[in-house]
């Protein structure tokens, strides 16, 4: 690791100025991310700003149809929430099957969402599920906020503060595990919205990131059950190929964990 | 069997201090004036070396010293040596590239050092290597044995051409082929022996320290064997003459094999160590650890298996093609020939076997001995082989292998090994038992109705531990004795300390030799102390490897302990007034037989000291020492069946049932035995489900972190359920056969016949992951 000056604020204010004083500041949330590639110095920030001990970034709360994860909150933290086993148990589940007990205890939804890696969790639950990112400065559609490999619609020092989602009708997410890093070989989330919009997404599958499924969308539409995507075609093309797992393997589980996502729903 | 004695499930005494934090490892230790190293090590995986500028990082703060690869060749630092001489069948010796311990010249693989930076702190020694600039100019490399061995194939090596080590053969190809002419079915197989990082937790280590008034070099190493560590060193590498040049391998942290070898890392740190004129340090990472600790297994095999019209098996003939990666390593060359065509018998009678093996040099890390090391090649080639036939005869996989087996002993195979003892249907017997294979029928068709495949794998192993004969591997070309030696040191207090060269790196040695004492003398193991893993304390010893500390190290210990008994008889009759024959040992006490006279041991070993009234012409003191060298191999073996549900949708394995039945012989310490079946089988269901270290075609490895490579968790494996038959060994005392590798020879093959039962096709290879599984599931 190379040597950094390391903040800890306890406003999210306080977090912006700081973030405007380094020449090459870093948040720092929950650490899964940024930690190992600064130890592997694939990273050097001048500032590193802790935003683990801001109160205002920390909870849930549950308002009607609406479930709001502040951005701090930790996995382990989501994973046992009331409100949130209650509203959407499949944000509990998507949780509890995320990375480790190690991680989990320090990985947090904000964290997660602003690393956008291409095989993270959350981004197919704020996806399939509509949700909006707010942030310091405004609030953004999960639509509009991932915008590729690693890229967000954040801009530099704005801040994650929470997470709302629109409580579904019924929501399920089913996950092949990689084997070595726990993230998704491919995973999916289906949602039944109280308006009746079935939205679909998959992650860990796509060149670009998390992205919608149209056509299982539109199958799920017309007869939601998982045999309503036995049908559905899954191009490779643009897929994700790696040594542990062809762009068809992918295509395949698309369709699998999407008729296994359906089934569980809740 | 007393509480603490030989067969009692005894706690192990060492965890009380791993499991708090005390554990002593190489990186804990730190010296007066030390300073740190860091490797800069090539980004090429074939490219020469064209200039090292070190100009800018000999300006940074903290920075000692930058050495290269040049400078440790002119200081004439003897290049890496592999210990055991393979020839070629042409007769001509094996044919081997120099492996200086930083390259002056050419990198051969990814990872390889050329120059290393000696700072006042790691970080310092770590940023001043940044600014270290070398040039390179790239070669064409190739990582595949295959594409190595073809014409026009990036040449590594002047001395050897094609790539080509060596190409050696074992057995009889005239009686082979005669068996093939006259058989009534023949089995073919291509398998491929996935390459294996060995990952132990701790990752390796030295502490070089050169004490300049005295010429004398104290060496901190995460060593298998300290003892072969220093005599390689002393040897071959100039570095210091034996008595001048001290080895400590403190705690380690797991071995795998892995730390059998002296690597680059200790004789550059014993060498900057004297250029620096301080001591050096040197703590590998996890990257550096799948860069450089030498990788397992990597076979290519092409094998046929002729049959008569019963089914009994009349010939066996194999190709293998071995990937020793950019350079021979200790003892690389003995993993694909003694250790693994003298095992091609498997279990079963076969009469004429011939096998060929040619070693290959590419651009990848250097492959040597890891957990079972060839012998979990030829096990699994034999038993994917065996469940392919019984698949092409229509055959019970189980009936096919009964109808094989050996079951007379001693039995001579084809390939050398003479096995002494065995019984095969009966490790078959328990494991079918344990799992109910007559009921598998029925789970299966339930299974099915789940839309889940469901199928059972057999892999009956045998493997050849106890290395070994001294006289025996000599004639095989090994370039040492395998023999052990141990002292007993007893205390004017009677506390008993054991030297033994059988280092311990998570065996538990230091529980199970002491239960040996225990069982002997009737003291409790609290009095006893085991000492290893310092050369200036244990007299000698070959270390810990091939499943061979309980056989011959214990072995000696037991010698050991023979010699100073006979001499505390003597003490204690004499004391007692009685005759020495008349002498029993009881519960720590040493009594006249029939009476109630006796003495305790303290009191003898206190006699002993005070040398107060001794026999005439007995020297004081109690302390003996033995060497034992076993006369044969040992031969562990058992039974292996694997109950497993594969999902189509997915190419998921789930695991029903895993039994394992084993023949080690005596068991000290069921429970360590236990324990040792858990992480073999680990690591042979790790090599057949996740376990894969992958180079792309230009030699770049892509799995160099855990984010790529798979290791086993723990929910990746069923619970176990263990059993034990026992034939003792003949071969030593104690009827031991070993059993530190069974479970990673044993399970691999068990795993993917049950898998390729459950898809209904026969060509899996390792690692059937998800991927590979649901596309052949598919495949037309």
């Amino acid at each position: 690791m190379y040597q950094t000056i390391y903040h800890r604020p306890s406003s999210v204010d306080e977090a912006v100025s700081l973030f405007a004083k380094g020449s090459e500041a870093k948040f720092l949330a929950g650490g899964q991310t940024l930690l190992p590639v600064m130890k592997q110095r694939l990273a050097s920030p001048s500032d590193v700003i802790d935003l683990g001990k801001i109160k205002e970034l920390q909870g849930v709360e549950l308002s009607g149809d609406v479930l709001t994860i502040k951005a701090g909150t930790t996995y382990f933290d989501i994973m046992q929430n009331a409100d949130v086993k209650k509203a959407i148990p499949a944000i509990a589940y998507l949780t509890s099957v995320l990375g480790d007990p190690a991680v989990r205890y320090r990985g947090t939804i904000g964290g997660s969402i602003a690393n956008n890696d291409p095989a993270a969790d959350y981004p197919a639950a704020l996806l399939a599920l509509g949700a909006t990112v707010k942030t310091n400065t405004r609030s953004i559609a999960a639509e509009d906020f991932f915008q590729g490999l690693f890229t967000t619609a954040l801009e530099d020092g704005e801040i994650i503060t929470a997470v709302s989602f629109p409580v579904p009708a019924k929501a399920g997410y089913e996950k092949m595990r990689h084997p070595a890093s726990r993230f998704a070989l491919t995973a999916v989330f289906v949602a039944q919205m109280k308006s009746g919009e079935i939205r679909v997404a998959a992650t860990g599958a796509s060149q670009s990131g998390v992205m919608r499924v149209p056509a299982i969308e539109t199958a799920l539409k017309a007869n939601w059950s998982p045999a309503a995507i036995d049908g559905v075609s899954i191009s490779a093309s643009n897929l994700l190929a790696d040594i542990h797992g062809t762009a068809e393997y992918r295509a395949n589980l698309i369709k699998v964990m999407a008729q296994r996502a359906v089934a569980a729903a809740s | 069997m007393g509480v603490e004695g030989i067969g009692a499930r005894v706690v192990r005494k060492e965890d009380k201090r791993f499991i708090t934090g005390k554990g002593r490892y190489v990186d804990d230790i730190k010296l007066q004036g030390m300073t740190h190293a860091h490797f800069i090590r090539s980004p090429h995986a074939h490219a020469r070396v064209k200039g090292i500028d070190s100009s800018a990082a000999l300006k940074m703060p903290g920075v000692v010293a930058v050495l290269t690869g040049q400078e440790i060749v002119d200081d004439k630092v003897g290049n890496l040596i592999c210990g055991w001489a393979i020839t070629s069948k042409d007769g001509s010796p094996m044919k081997m590239g120099a492996w200086p311990a930083m390259a002056p010249e050419t990198v051969r693989f990814v990872g390889q050092a050329v120059a290393v930076v000696i700072a006042e702190s790691k970080n310092l020694a770590r940023d001043a290597a940044e600014a270290v600039v070398v040039s390179y100019e790239e070669l064409p490399a190739v990582a595949d044995v295959h594409a190595a061995i073809k014409s026009g194939a990036p040449q590594l090596h002047p001395e050897a051409p094609g790539n080509q080590v060596y190409d050696w053969v074992i057995g009889d190809e005239g009686a082979t082929d005669a068996a093939f002419a006259k058989a009534a079915n023949v089995v073919k197989l291509d398998v491929t022996n996935n390459r294996l990082a060995p990952n132990a937790m701790e990752p390796r280590a030295a502490i070089a320290d050169y004490d300049a008034a005295e010429e004398h070099f104290t060496l901190y190493t995460t060593s298998q064997n300290p003892h072969v560590a220093r005599l390689v060193l002393s040897a071959f590498y100039n570095i210091a003459p034996e008595h001048k040049l001290r080895v400590i391998a403190p705690d380690v942290g797991g071995g795998f094999g892995s730390k059998i070898f002296i690597y680059p890392e200790e004789m550059v740190a014993l060498w900057a160590s004297k250029k620096v004129g301080r001591p050096v340090k040197w703590t590998g990472d996890r990257t550096e650890a799948f860069l450089t600790d030498a990788h397992g297994r990597d076979h290519v095999t092409h094998a046929e298996m002729a049959f008569d019209a019963n089914n009994k098996i009349t010939g066996l003939k194999v190709k293998t093609y071995a990937n020793f990666g950019a350079y021979m390593s200790l003892f690389s060359s003995s993993v694909p020939t003694y250790l693994y065509a003298t095992l091609l018998s498997g279990q079963y009678n076969i009469p004429a076997i011939h096998a060929e093996v040619v070693g290959v040099y590419t651009n990848t890390t250097p492959v040597d001995a890891y957990r079972g090391a060839g012998r979990p090649e030829a096990s699994y080639l034999i038993e994917r082989l065996m469940e392919t036939a019984a698949r092409q005869l229509n055959v019970d996989p189980a009936a096919l292998r009964r109808t094989n087996f050996i079951t007379q002993f001693p039995h001579q195979t084809p390939v050398i090994m003479a096995y002494d003892t065995g019984d095969f249907n009966a490790s078959l017997d328990a494991a079918m038992k344990a799992i109910d294979y007559a009921g598998f029928a029925a789970r299966k068709a339930k299974a099915k109705a789940d839309g889940k495949l469901r199928g059972i794998g057999v892999s009956c192993y045998i493997e050849a531990c106890g290395i070994a004969p001294s006289k025996a591997v000599g004639s095989l070309g090994a370039g040492v004795g395998l023999w052990e030696s141990a002292e007993v040191r007893v205390n004017p207090v009677g506390t008993i300390e054991i030297l033994t060269g059988s280092h311990s790196h998570g065996q538990g040695h230091e529980t199970t030799f002491c239960q040996l004492v225990a069982e002997r003398l009737g003291v409790p193991i609290s009095q006893v102390s085991i000492v290893h893993g310092d050369t200036d304390k244990v007299q000698f010893g070959m270390g810990t490897y091939g499943s061979r500390s309980a056989a011959v190290g214990l072995t000696a210990i037991l010698k050991a302990m023979e010699k100073m008994e006979s001499k505390a008889k003597k003490i204690a009759a004499h004391a007692l007034e009685a005759s020495e024959g008349d002498i029993v040992i009881e519960n720590g006490e040493f009594k006249v037989a029939g009476t109630d006279k006796a003495i305790a041991f303290p009191m003898v070993a206190l006699a002993a000291y005070t040398a107060h009234n001794l026999p005439d012409g007995m020297e004081p003191g109690l302390k003996e020492s033995a060497f034992y060298d076993p006369t044969n191999f040992t031969f562990p073996a058992g039974a292996y069946i694997c109950e497993l549900e594969v999902d189509p949708g997915t190419g998921k394995t789930s695991f029903v049932n895993f039994v394992a039945a084993d023949d080690f012989g005596r068991l000290i310490n069921p429970m360590i035995v236990e324990g040792q079946v858990h992480g073999g089988l680990a690591q042979g269901i790790g090599q057949a489900l996740l376990e894969h270290a992958i180079y792309d075609a230009s030699g770049q490895p892509v799995t160099a972190s855990f984010m790529d490579y798979s290791m086993p968790r723990a929910d990746d494996l069923p619970s176990f359920n263990l059993s034990h038959t026992t034939t003792l060994c003949p071969g030593n005392p104690l009827g031991i056969k070993g059993c530190g590798e069974a479970g990673a020879i044993g399970a691999s093959a068990a795993v993917i016949n049950a898998i390729t039962d459950a898809i209904g096709k026969n060509n899996l290879e390792m690692p059937a992951t998800p991927d590979r599984v649901w596309r052949t599931i598919h495949a037309a």
